[in-house]
């Protein structure tokens, strides 16, 4: 028994180490399973505090463009606007479920974003306090930039679509045939489109949008523009597509975030049909 | 050490800390080569402090970039295994009798070539491992190992830039 002790004793630097390294694995681990909750990250309020101070400053330098894009923005909502407007002599228009409107949107502050590794994060300074909830989609007037991961009073952590762990319901918007958009990992300007069969005619130049069947994005929110189209050498019936993304990710200030008025209901229906829901 | 030693070791760590968070987060040369300058403050912490304390030391270091990087996890893991190869590793790479007890291995304690061919093995290995976790099963083993050779060199040349700028010649902190 004392020699046993005495080993123990002897390698204890060693099973200290085996100790910590398992506890850093599990945490890489509880933290990457999609749906598992977080424990520690930036939606905690010290840190979110220090990474809002950091963002602060640093955008300070990119205010020009920011008031630019919104400008350009504005320009763009006031003209689809004037379109919608109706004119007093019009037909009255019966509202049913189908023209109510399902989104709400709210705008959030980029404080924190990562784009180097293979999972990518984002922070924004709005939380449970402003009503955002995890799984809401975040977008900005480029395109499509994420889904919220979890929340904190003052602060919510969302996947960026740099993040391999996230996929996408997308299609492309001229043939209207869908796949799923994930990030592998490599440049962070492209996608791949996955789950396209071959037989579709998918050509360079073509606009992927989101579905709308997920119940995260409403549909028609833009992703980029396809850039290559290949046969997938692993499984031939379906296309490598290589889609360009809109966003540029390296200079998010602001963003939408968008929540399904209808999610609870949806779901609810996918539960009761069995059907699993991918987001 | 005593007491004033131990609080030069700790500002430093604190400073290089806050450098990695607030300018080297999202740099990366090429898109490649990150550098992770905190390591320096691992780097030469002195011979005297022994293995379990530095993993201590080392696994909350990188547990609170973590939080910060939104990598929770990875850094720790990768800082764990630095230091727990680091006091055997500097053993082996030592002059034959061994440093002085209360010598740090630092650039300018131990010079030049010595200091690449203790550093740089070290830097490899933790690059190694941080990005096996980071890019486990989605990026193939050639580009997390370019990835690794090259952040490694990225680093040694940081650590070297301020070792060269910030410390004076005799005392590691000036």
């Amino acid at each position: 028994m004392l020699r046993i002790f005495q080993f123990l004793y002897r390698v204890r630097a060693f099973l200290l180490f085996a100790f910590l390294e398992f506890l850093a694995i599990w945490m890489i681990v509880a933290n990457n399973s999609p749906q598992g909750a977080a424990f520690f990250n930036s939606s905690n309020e010290w840190v979110g505090n220090a990474l809002k101070k950091q963002a602060d400053v640093v955008q300070y330098f990119s205010l020009v463009d920011d008031n630019a894009a919104l400008v350009e923005e504005n320009a763009r909502l006031k003209q689809d606007l004037m379109a919608l407007q109706v004119r007093p002599d019009s037909m009255p228009l019966v509202i049913d479920s189908t023209l109510e409107a399902n989104f709400e949107l709210k705008g959030a502050r980029v404080v924190a974003n990562s784009l180097r590794f293979s999972q990518n994060y984002l922070t924004l300074y709005k939380g449970s306090k402003d009503g955002i909830k995890p799984g809401m989609g975040v977008f900005n007037s480029q395109g499509i930039v994420g889904r919220v991961k979890s929340v904190s009073e003052n602060y919510a952590v969302a996947f960026s679509v740099l993040n391999t762990n996230l996929l996408i319901s997308a299609k492309i918007k001229s043939s209207d045939v869908f796949g799923s958009v994930r990030w592998d990992g490599g440049n962070t300007s492209e996608v791949q489109l996955l789950y396209v069969p071959r037989h579709v005619k998918a050509s360079k130049g073509d606009t992927v949008i989101s579905s709308g069947f997920n119940a995260v994005f409403p549909e028609g929110i833009l992703i980029g523009k396809i850039s290559k189209v290949e046969v997938n050498k692993s499984d031939p019936n379906y296309l490598a597509l290589t889609v360009k993304l809109s966003t540029d990710f390296s200079k998010l200030n602001y963003v939408y975030l968008v929540e399904n008025t209808r999610f609870q209901e949806l779901d609810s229906l996918y539960r009761q049909s069995d059907l699993i829901n991918e987001y | 050490m005593n007491i004033r030693n131990l609080f030069s070791y700790g500002f430093l760590i604190l400073i290089l800390g806050l450098v990695q968070i607030l300018f080297l987060k999202n740099l990366a040369v090429f898109g490649h080569a990150f550098g992770f300058l905190y390591l320096l403050g691992l780097l030469i912490l002195p011979s005297t402090i022994r293995t379990i304390p530095l993993m201590l030391i080392a696994f909350c270091i990188g547990f609170i970039l973590d939080i910060f990087f939104q990598t929770i996890g990875m850094h720790t893991a990768a800082a764990t295994l630095f230091a727990f190869l680091k006091p055997t590793w500097l053993k082996v790479a030592s002059p034959t009798g061994g440093f002085d007890e209360a010598e740090e291995p630092s650039l300018g304690q131990i010079g030049f070539g010595r200091y690449i061919s203790y550093a740089f093995p070290l830097l490899f290995v933790y690059c190694l491992a941080f990005f096996t976790a980071d890019q486990w099963g989605t990026g193939g083993f050639f580009g997390i190992l370019s990835k690794s050779f090259f952040s490694a060199l990225f680093t040694l040349l940081l650590t070297l830039v301020v070792q060269l700028l910030f410390f004076s010649r005799k005392r590691s902190i000036s």
